[in-house]
């Protein structure tokens, strides 16, 4: 027997030993206990470890981009030039390029979204945080409804409620004979998958990644206590949560940048009519 | 266990409670940044570019300027060049006329010193040509003194009256304290 395969036959031997077995991260993880519970006007508010963690990465990001701004002067200082050049990224690279010419009023809400979703996110590798509010479904979904129904009422406001649905529906430059096929899925992409993919694609990344470092994160301690031949893999498991960490901290930008571009390919969608 | 709680909790399907706890907080960031954070960048991306367009602007002003104070040089230049040029001819006209006067009074005098050696060479002659007139006179009568004196027939003495004569003349132009004068005056009577 090789020694992987003898350190696997003891973390399997382990698992069948019931309680005394290596503990996978379930589900519970992302439903913690509430610190304080309350219910108003028949809904159950529960105030948990994740909730104040969101409010936490909230006031943050806000409170430093308020310190940036309020001393802000012609000649940037450090602060002030990080929160520039991310604004820039999402005024320029964004609402002007992405959304077209009437795009810079969304530029503030594109720019607001991007350093929430930014500032959440990055929660999920802050020491002793370590959980991201996005890895719960509840705020991506709160996100992309906040998107769907802006892109639904600017497309109503610039195109017109008839033209806007018409355009959804019936595509221009489709043949008649397609419209079977292609009306359904058209209006089922644009009322319905889109905040629905918004929402799931933010919140999944999260969730996953979450697993993944928890899992390389208890493998360490699990393999450490396990007291037999599999010592010797705790290391690896540990150096697989460091690069996990890494790995996480790039799908932490990518996912509030993809969020934000998505938004914003959206409304060029309602603010333009359909080519 | 874990299977139970997937089923009990759907992570798909959130509490109202979350959803309505999470939309708070966003609206709340979102005003705050919209409120303080964005307008305040705005302005200073305007502010900056209307540093940047305004620098430019003073740039192209300064510059216009520059240019149009080195027109002003150049005519001023050309300006002065053509008067220096003009003094210059000026001067050189000038410069001509004066050598040209005084040339013609260089002229003028060395005429007058010229007519004035003439006229004191010829009033000299005059006086010199009167004084032989009277000497001549006088020698004249004094030799047809002598040869008459003598007796005429004798050739040979005749001769040698006429040489003691001369020889007397060549003695009285010798011992003259102006030889020269005289035998110079001599000549020309000589000629005549």
């Amino acid at each position: 027997m090789t020694s992987s395969a003898l350190a696997l036959a003891d973390v399997l031997a382990a698992e069948g030993g019931g309680d005394s077995g290596f503990q996978s991260p379930s589900i519970e993880e992302f439903y913690p206990e509430p610190l304080v519970s309350f219910s108003l006007l028949g809904i159950d508010f529960d105030i948990t470890r994740i909730t104040v963690i969101m409010w936490i990465a909230t006031a943050a990001i806000v409170i430093l981009l308020v310190m940036a701004a309020r001393k802000a002067t012609v000649v940037p200082g450090k602060l002030q030039y990080i929160a520039e050049s991310g604004y820039s990224l999402i005024r320029d690279g964004m609402a002007r390029d992405v959304i077209g010419p009437k795009g810079l009023p969304f530029a503030p809400f594109l720019a607001s979204l991007f350093f929430f979703i930014l500032a959440n996110n990055f929660m999920s590798i802050v020491p002793f945080f370590q959980i991201s509010p996005n890895s719960k479904f509840a705020i991506p979904l709160v996100l992309a409804v906040i998107v769907w129904v802006l892109y639904n009422w600017v497309g109503i406001r610039e195109q017109g409620a008839g033209r806007y649905f018409k355009d959804a529906a019936i595509p221009p430059g489709v043949p008649i004979g397609a419209l079977i096929l292609v009306t359904p899925i058209e209006l089922l992409q644009v009322f319905v998958i889109r905040p629905f993919t918004l929402a799931v694609r933010l919140f999944a990344n999260m969730f996953a990644g979450h697993m993944l470092l928890v899992v390389f994160a208890l493998g360490t301690t699990y393999l450490l206590t396990v007291g037999n031949f599999s010592v010797i893999f705790s290391p690896f498991a540990f150096l697989m949560a460091l690069v996990m960490t890494f790995f996480e901290l790039l799908v932490i930008v990518l996912q509030a940048y993809v969020f934000t571009v998505l938004t914003a390919t959206y409304l060029n969608g309602a603010v333009e009519p359909a080519h | 266990m874990s299977v139970l709680a997937a089923e009990s909790t759907n992570p798909l399907l959130p509490p109202l409670g979350e959803i309505i706890v999470g939309t708070i907080t966003f609206a709340i960031a979102f005003f705050v940044l919209a409120k303080f954070v964005w307008p305040r960048l705005e302005q200073v991306f305007r502010a900056r570019r209307e540093a940047i367009e305004g620098g430019i602007e003073r740039a192209e002003a300064m510059q216009a300027e520059a240019k149009a104070s080195l027109e002003q040089y150049r005519a001023q230049l050309a300006e002065a060049r053509t008067e220096a040029a003009q003094i210059r001819d000026q001067a050189r006209a000038e410069g001509q006329q004066i050598l040209e006067e005084l040339r013609a009074q260089a002229q003028q005098e060395s005429a007058r010193i010229v007519a004035r050696g003439e006229e004191q060479l010829a009033t000299s002659r005059q006086q010199v040509v009167n004084e032989l007139r009277g000497h001549i006179g006088a020698l004249a009568v004094d030799l047809a003194g002598r040869v008459v004196g003598e007796s005429l027939e004798d050739d040979a003495r005749r001769s040698g009256t006429v040489d003691r004569f001369l020889d007397q003349l060549d003695g009285m132009s010798a011992g003259s304290p102006d030889g020269r004068t005289g035998s110079s005056v001599y000549a020309p009577e000589g000629n005549r």
